[in-house]
């Protein structure tokens, strides 16, 4: 294998792990100032052990956040050279801001979050949960700015052979970072509160915790359903975003072949038998059932992304966050009906939704990136011009080989220590008697 | 250009931060297996850098993106012609982050020494890994045409830069030793006395001894460091620390003792800054594809957004910071239950 492809593969696995992490810690953040808050309002038993329990949860999986985040700071450096030269002037920046303003913030409080309690006031602590969630959030803001400019460019000139920047504004909030940061952190959110709802159902099945449980459960389900309805907002402004944007993406994205005016919706596509639903799709995207949308015909064959991973990836997003907003609406459904926590079959459901968040995160980012190609940054660099040509491949498949190791005893070891602090539970109020 | 200079300076700064602070928590990793001798012991080494290791590696990160940010080429240079190097920091990075948070998580003596190995063992490698770059850094790099490095990967294993690795491994191994007498009481407090006095002498006598070393194999660093009386100005305040050191830790001064420890640290990068200033990677085959401070700056203008950014958020970090550790003052006990 070449070298380019062994590092596109090292860049994929390593970026796609360590989201799993930050994908948590964002959202499970929010929730922790929610249950801070309410704790410093109505102070009481039940919400120190709910913030302790999923501030320890929130320390496991950050851990693993930083340890698989450095790397991604670094393998600019190491395997995208070419890439760091051309675009440094401008993608550097984001980079040291996030670490500068946001990482200090969230790993200096974190130390007080979780270890603090009893060295800190009330106060201080809540502060403490808030600059956590804070600095997540920023976090996010920057990472995603600096990828939204590898989308939609702007803000910098090329002169003297690589891109530099005209305007920091213009280059920060291009057209696609705050649609993009919006449906980034929602996402994360959904993911936290489907996360808290899920392992709260399963302390409710197993008649443990129940009072700890029942609460985190109400605060999931409402959190969660809020986010996902503002997601479904957020998401389809950006298929739009993307339709103006970046419009071979977006052809990709719905598989229209060609440019048409009334197009249709694609509702189930390739390799499945087709359904097409008349003008839809350009309905969709410019509110006229007769408006032209643009098609992959009208691009160059090697200016054209991947289309099978990105439809599918892309459609995967959309039914499975679609289905989780159906989990999670039916939970709030059954909680007015007042048989939220006795409905056993419904708990179970919730409590296999699981890992679901996760994948709708994942494959989301995957039609986002591979949806880009064959660019590393839209219409200005091609991913095979972005390498380090002094690296050989070799090398490359030594570090990928470590990587696939060393990832998968990192996933293994998070997965046995979220267990295992999940099997021991809150704690405190111990085995309570089930109602 | 006053700005390219300016970011230089900055670049320093971080590097002397993470070397100052990730430094006590690397040498407490690597002593591990000295130091403390029970289990007790070996929880409270790990809990004296448990609140605050995640902080000081965002120094490291924080440096890399300034140097991305600043300094385009060089960052691409230096990390990618040190790639297998990089893999086996971002390796030890890793192993000891996930070792300090698994490590009391565990319930069997085996899952506890595991991770104590892992912790030390990660620890050093990445202490010993910097060094050495940091050596090849100092003898220069060949580099091609388009400025990315010529050399293979055996090359950069050179007896020079491994001794520079020493040298660093025995300087954090300093700056833990004093963290950990500074923390800890007891048995403990004593043996890390004994250790920092250790690491001292070894410190003090490898360090002698790559400066020695320096006019063969870094002769442009020597040259400049004869020519000009620049880089001399941290070494009175670095020799009074390091004279110093042995003397505070034997009256245990024990907090007066790290910040020695600390400020000879940040001497030695500055040094190394002031004489290579403004040189950022010597090109040792051909010398006008040396990568400098002004030949590979980024623009002005990002390097004044990037400046305004740092002066906005400078302030805030430094006192949230020291909040922090004031937070955490005093000596640590061992957590009774992870956390």
């Amino acid at each position: 294998m070449s070298a380019l492809t062994l590092a596109r593969a090292q860049f994929a696995l390593t970026v796609m792990v360590h989201y799993l992490y930050p994908v948590l810690t964002m959202g499970l953040g929010v929730v922790l100032v929610m249950v801070a808050s309410l704790r410093m309002r109505r102070p009481d038993e039940v919400y120190d052990r709910m913030l302790r329990f999923w501030s320890h949860i929130f320390g496991i999986v950050f851990a693993g956040g930083v340890a698989t985040g450095v790397v991604m700071e670094f393998e600019f450096g190491t395997n995208w050279a070419s890439y760091s030269r051309f675009v440094g002037d401008i993608f550097g920046a984001p980079l040291a801001a996030e670490a500068l303003i946001a990482f200090f913030l969230e790993s200096s409080f974190l130390s007080i979050l979780l270890f603090g309690e009893k060295r800190v006031s009330r106060r201080t602590h809540w502060f403490a949960t808030l600059m956590v969630a804070l600095g997540a959030t920023l976090s996010a803001f920057w990472i995603v700015a600096a990828n939204s400019w590898q989308q939609t460019p702007a803000g910098f000139a090329i002169l003297h052979g690589r891109a530099e920047l005209t305007d920091f504004a213009a280059a920060v909030f291009n057209p696609s970072t705050p649609l993009r940061f919006l449906h980034a952190v929602l996402g994360s959110w959904i993911t936290a509160a489907v996360f808290v709802g899920s392992l709260s159902a399963y302390y409710l099945l197993r008649g443990r915790h129940q009072e700890f449980a029942r609460r985190s459960l109400r605060l999931a389900l409402v959190f969660g359903l809020a986010a996902l309805a503002a997601e479904v907002v957020v998401g389809d402004a950006h298929t739009r975003q993307v339709a103006r944007t970046q419009p071979e993406k977006f052809a990709a994205i719905e598989v229209l072949h060609h440019t048409q005016t009334g197009a249709p919706l694609a509702v189930v596509g390739q390799p499945l038998p087709e359904v097409l639903l008349p003008k839809l799709l350009s309905f969709m995207t410019y509110f006229d059932f007769d408006a032209r949308v643009t098609g992959l015909d009208a691009f160059a064959p090697e200016d054209r992304p991947p289309v099978t991973a990105t439809a599918m990836t892309f459609h995967a997003m959309l039914w499975l966050g679609l289905g989780l907003g159906v989990v999670l609406a039916l939970g709030v459904f059954l909680w007015w009906r007042g048989r939220l926590f006795v409905s056993r079959r419904y708990l179970k459901v919730l409590c296999y939704c699981l890992p679901i968040p996760f994948v709708v995160n994942e494959v989301g980012w995957v039609t986002a990136e591979v949806g880009r190609q064959p660019w590393s940054v839209y219409r200005l660099l091609r991913t095979k011009d972005a390498f380090s040509g002094s690296v050989p491949s070799e090398q490359v498949a030594i570090s990928l080989l470590m990587f696939v190791v060393i990832y998968l005893g990192l996933l293994g070891l998070t997965f046995y220590l979220v267990r295992k602090k999940v099997l021991q539970g809150p704690g405190g109020g111990g085995e309570e008697v089930p109602s | 250009m006053i700005l390219d200079l300016i970011w230089f300076v900055l670049v320093a700064v971080l590097v002397a931060g993470y070397a100052i602070l990730d430094g006590f928590d690397l040498g407490v990793g690597f002593l591990h297996f000295w130091v403390p001798r029970s289990e007790e012991e070996r929880r409270v080494c790990v809990a004296s850098v448990a609140p605050v290791w995640d902080g000081n590696e965002v120094w490291l990160l924080t440096a890399g993106g300034a140097l991305f940010a600043a300094f385009p080429p060089v960052y691409a240079t230096v990390f990618s012609g040190f790639y297998l190097a990089m893999m086996l920091v971002l390796l030890g990075l890793i192993i000891r982050a996930v070792s300090i948070e698994a490590r009391n998580r565990g319930a069997s003596p085996a899952w506890r020494r595991f991770f104590d190995r892992s912790f030390a063992g990660g620890s050093a490698l990445v202490a010993l890994i910097l060094g050495v770059a940091v050596g090849n850094l100092m003898r220069g790099l060949p580099l091609d045409a388009r400025g990315e490095y010529a050399g293979g990967f055996w090359a950069l294993l050179n007896p020079f830069s491994l001794f520079i690795g020493a040298t660093t491994l025995a300087m954090f191994a300093m700056q833990g030793a004093c963290w950990l007498a500074m923390k800890t009481e007891g048995e403990l407090g004593k043996r890390a006395v004994t250790a920092a006095l250790f690491a001292w002498a070894a410190f003090v006598a490898l360090y002698l001894d790559a400066t020695l070393w320096a006019p063969s194999d870094a002769p442009w660093l020597f040259l400049r460091a004869r020519q000009s009386f620049a880089p001399w100005i941290p070494v009175p305040p670095m020799a009074l620390c390091l004279v110093g050191l042995p003397i505070l830790l034997r009256r245990t001064r024990l907090r007066l003792a790290f910040l020695c420890s600390s400020v000879s640290i940040a001497c030695v990068v500055a040094i190394l800054a002031i004489a290579a200033c403004p040189i950022f990677v010597l090109c040792t085959n051909e010398v006008g594809r040396s990568l400098t401070a002004f030949n590979a700056a980024s623009s002005p203008r990002t390097l004044t957004a990037m400046l305004i950014i740092v002066a906005c958020a400078l302030p805030f970090v430094l006192g949230y910071t020291a909040f922090i550790y004031r937070v955490w003052r005093g000596k640590v006990r061992a957590e009774p239950e992870g956390y």
